[in-house]
């Protein structure tokens, strides 16, 4: 509690409070208290280990694939198997990792927490989210013992409906269970963000996270009933013979592209956004200012929902549409960068003459900003018609999403399991860790993903084990780089079970950070506050000192200085 | 969207144990007050709802495309399916629609009885379609129309007929699995109301579900005039 003098710097004194006595981890204990729980807290938790457990199957099936691309000659496996492999990890990573990532855990978690609410509206559909979710999985999983499947994550028809000799129907019907969690979490979190906001939190006043959760729950609602009735459509086509997208039958199969990237394109902003909600608090709280164009990032949240919507033929320059319509789509694709540039930018601008410092939450959101606008920037040539048919199915196009996915969306997720991680449990983990491996995520990543932009350019196509002899130096790189990306992924998961335990006691607000969540005790109580919040101010008001004091239980929550900070 | 039960009490905002609290009236812990609660609900049932219009709108728009390049085959799919069944069945349904919004009323005038007997009657109804629709399944089966191995027709454009009866099937299928998850929660709702769960004060899963049962009376009155008036239009014209 030393240097409060200085409202821009942070208090980096050691927190000599204790944990609350009671709060939500130990209000109950046993396995009937956590598979019950209606807390979305410990909801949040389930999701946060079972979809670190479909991250690490993912990784896996990545891994096997890096090894594979290290010789030219494909001597690992045999075609068949690879074909399963890096669809296992398509699937795998998309449906089960990055879709519900970030709302799912730290949606739930901290949305309720930061509109001030005891839970989100419809617990019991909460926990029902994530048993779908699991059930999904386990279909997923059950299909991976079947022998797998081998269509490519997009299940394109008619190869998937007609030819595949692999167990698609089995992974379809779990890809379609799995989608009701996600429509269920953004249902959630559209009626709560409406009806449970605490007095005097205007919408103006929200935090960014919630708008950019609030953006990407309309996606979720939209968009997931699309492909979750063309993924049924193939599943009853396997089953059943119906022949909607056969051509043998008269049906067709660009169809089913079209329903399928109506959703699956809009699912890359459910990824994106959330983990833009999370920059948004991470660069502020570490820029120690006031985040800057706060309207424009939250519009333009919704912007990239809406525009998203209508750019999904882009994907689809050379499956056989009408070369008008790809004229149209590639325009309203360079639309939709605009929004994102307008987040990007005003980020930067909430970096200049902040008072920075680079805890490894920060990093992550250093890495994010980096790699997203690579990504966002290599998705104009994709958008573009005339280089697309040089570079579309190409590796350009695998390192320009895994800059989306990867350099964003996981950045953006390990930003916020560091960023909330002494919330979530009231223990700092070892910033000494924290910071190293969020520099060799960055350099693993880089060396793992650039290579493929180069061999994609010089041709290279994706889902092939074999190439020509002359592409080897480059392939060798990104596998060399893939295997320092997975010693970035386990480190984390040592020093933040190691904290459980160990690490030093957080209290309630480590980081001296604005907003709801960090008014209350670490971990939190079961019910969140003591008393409802009550809110007076925007976001993001950084020029007031903020302390990490301990909260008594039964006193209200520290009741913000209410004089109107100067703007800085 | 509530399962809550139990008599309605003043006391119901102490649940420090909210996971077994499951038995302290109608309003749950985590909302300030009914009118909050309700409003939640009411907006949770709407957005499902349009979940389910996109649900609907993806098979439509696989269904309103291949109609379009298909057009003749299809009008002759559609002339082989029963109209005065599908018309029955409408009148069926639109009457369920009505002992359902009369039951909504009857929860709001604290009508126990009448409630119990219109959730039974809108019940029947629903039953009702479904043993129709039943029969007109069976029919197609008789006439080797289910798509798939067993489908023969014989005719010009039999791939595209069969695609006709794809999506017959499909469409009419996804809509009758619809019903049956309302009436399998209506028996549930039957027996709570039989309870004395609701009453003037709190009404809100019979309101929720008469949306949600109205809601699937709708997609019927699309798919009723998409898969079998066009065949009778196009049947005339022949």
């Amino acid at each position: 509690m030393s240097e409060q003098a200085a409202p821009r710097r942070r208090n980096r004194g050691r927190y000599e409070g204790d944990v609350p006595r009671e709060h939500y981890l130990n209000v109950a204990y046993g396995l009937k208290s956590w598979l019950l729980t209606v807390d979305h807290k410990r909801i949040a938790i389930l999701y946060l280990l079972s979809i670190t457990g479909f991250f690490a199957i993912g990784g896996l099936f990545a891994a096997i694939i890096r090894m594979e691309l290290m010789t030219p000659t494909g001597d690992l496996m045999s075609s068949e198997v690879y074909n399963r492999v890096f669809t296992l990890h398509g699937v795998v990573m998309v449906f089960f990792f990055l879709i519900p990532s970030i709302p799912a855990v730290f949606g739930n978690f901290f949305l309720p927490m930061m509109i001030g609410a005891k839970d989100l509206a419809f617990p019991r559909i909460n926990l029902a989210s994530w048993y779908i979710y699991t059930i999904g999985g386990i279909f997923t999983l059950a299909a991976i013992i079947a022998g797998g499947v081998d269509t490519g994550w997009t299940f394109y028809t008619p190869y998937s409906s007609t030819y595949s000799n692999s167990a698609v129907a089995l992974t379809a019907i779990g890809v379609f269970i799995n989608g009701f969690s996600s429509i269920f979490t953004g249902l959630n979190f559209i009626v709560s963000i409406h009806k449970m906001r605490a007095p005097g939190l205007t919408w103006m006043r929200l935090p960014l996270f919630v708008w950019a959760h609030y953006a990407a729950s309309i996606i979720m609602i939209l968009g997931t009933p699309v492909v979750a009735i063309a993924i049924f459509l193939i599943a009853v086509e396997r089953l059943l013979g119906v022949g909607i997208f056969d051509p043998a039958l008269g049906g067709d199969p660009i169809l089913y592209q079209h329903l399928f990237w109506f959703y699956s394109h809009p699912a890359v902003y459910i990824m994106i956004l959330p983990s833009m909600g999370v920059m948004s608090e991470v660069i502020a709280c570490f820029s120690r200012k006031r985040i800057f164009g706060y309207a424009f990032i939250a519009a333009s949240s919704l912007a990239i929902a809406v525009v998203g919507f209508l750019v999904w033929g882009h994907h689809m320059f050379v499956s056989g549409q009408s070369a008008y319509v790809s004229m149209v789509f590639s325009v309203l694709s360079m639309l939709v960068a605009v929004p994102s540039a307008v987040k990007v930018f005003n980020w930067l601008a909430t970096l200049w003459r902040g008072s920075i410092s680079f805890e490894t939450p920060m990093l992550y959101a250093f890495g994010f900003l980096g790699l997203f606008t690579v990504g966002g920037l290599t998705g104009l040539y994709l958008g573009t018609l005339a280089t697309d048919v040089h570079l579309h199915d190409s590796y350009f196009i695998v390192a320009h999403f895994h800059y989306i996915m990867v350099g964003g969306a996981v950045m953006g997720y390990l930003a916020a399991v560091h960023f909330w991680w002494p919330k979530m449990t009231g223990r700092m983990y070892s910033e000494f860790w924290g910071r190293l491996s969020a520099g060799l995520l960055f350099i693993g990543f880089n060396l793992t993903f650039f290579p493929q932009f180069l061999l994609g350019y010089m041709g290279m196509p994706r889902r092939y084990h074999f190439y020509p002899d002359e592409w080897q130096v480059l392939n060798v790189l990104s596998t060399a780089g893939a295997s320092i990306l997975g010693i970035a992924y386990l480190i984390p998961i040592i020093y933040l079970v190691y904290s459980l335990r160990y690490g030093p006691i957080a209290g309630p607000n480590p980081w001296h950070a604005t907003g709801l969540e960090w008014t209350t005790a670490s971990p939190p109580p079961q019910h969140n506050f003591e008393t409802t919040p009550t809110v007076t101010e925007e976001p993001y008001d950084y020029s007031k000192a903020i302390e990490n004091v301990a909260i008594t239980p039964g006193a209200g929550p520290e009741s913000p200085p209410s004089p109107a900070a100067p703007r800085s | 969207m509530s399962q809550r039960h139990g008599p309605v009490t003043a006391a119901v905002i102490t649940g420090s144990m909210p996971e077994m609290d499951n038995d302290h009236g109608p309003l749950q812990h985590h909302f300030d007050d009914m009118a909050q609660q309700n409003e939640s609900a009411a907006l949770g049932m709407w957005l499902f709802l349009l979940t389910e219009v996109m649900f609907f709108g993806g098979v439509l728009t696989a269904y309103a495309v291949c109609r379009y390049l298909f057009h003749d085959a299809f009008a002759e799919g559609a002339s082989h399916l029963d109209v005065q069944m599908g018309t029955i069945n409408t009148i069926i349904l639109i009457f369920s629609s009505l002992t359902m919004a009369l039951a909504v009323r009857a929860a709001q005038m604290s009508k126990t009885k009448l409630l119990v007997g219109l959730l039974i009657a809108t019940m029947v109804f629903g039953g009702a379609f479904l043993v129709i629709k039943g029969i007109e399944y069976e029919h197609k089966w008789v006439e080797h129309h289910v798509p798939g191995k067993y489908f023969q027709y014989d005719g010009p454009m039999a791939n595209q007929v069969h695609l006709f009866f794809s999506f017959y099937f499909t469409m009419t299928g996804i809509h009758a699995l619809h019903m049956i998850l309302g009436i399998g929660w209506m028996i549930w709702l039957t027996i709570r109301s039989w309870r004395g769960d609701f009453s003037a004060a709190y009404f809100s899963p019979i309101e929720m579900t008469g949306l949600y049962w109205h809601f699937v009376d709708i997609v019927w009155i699309f798919l009723f005039p998409l898969l079998y008036l066009f065949g009778a239009g196009a049947g005339a014209g022949h």
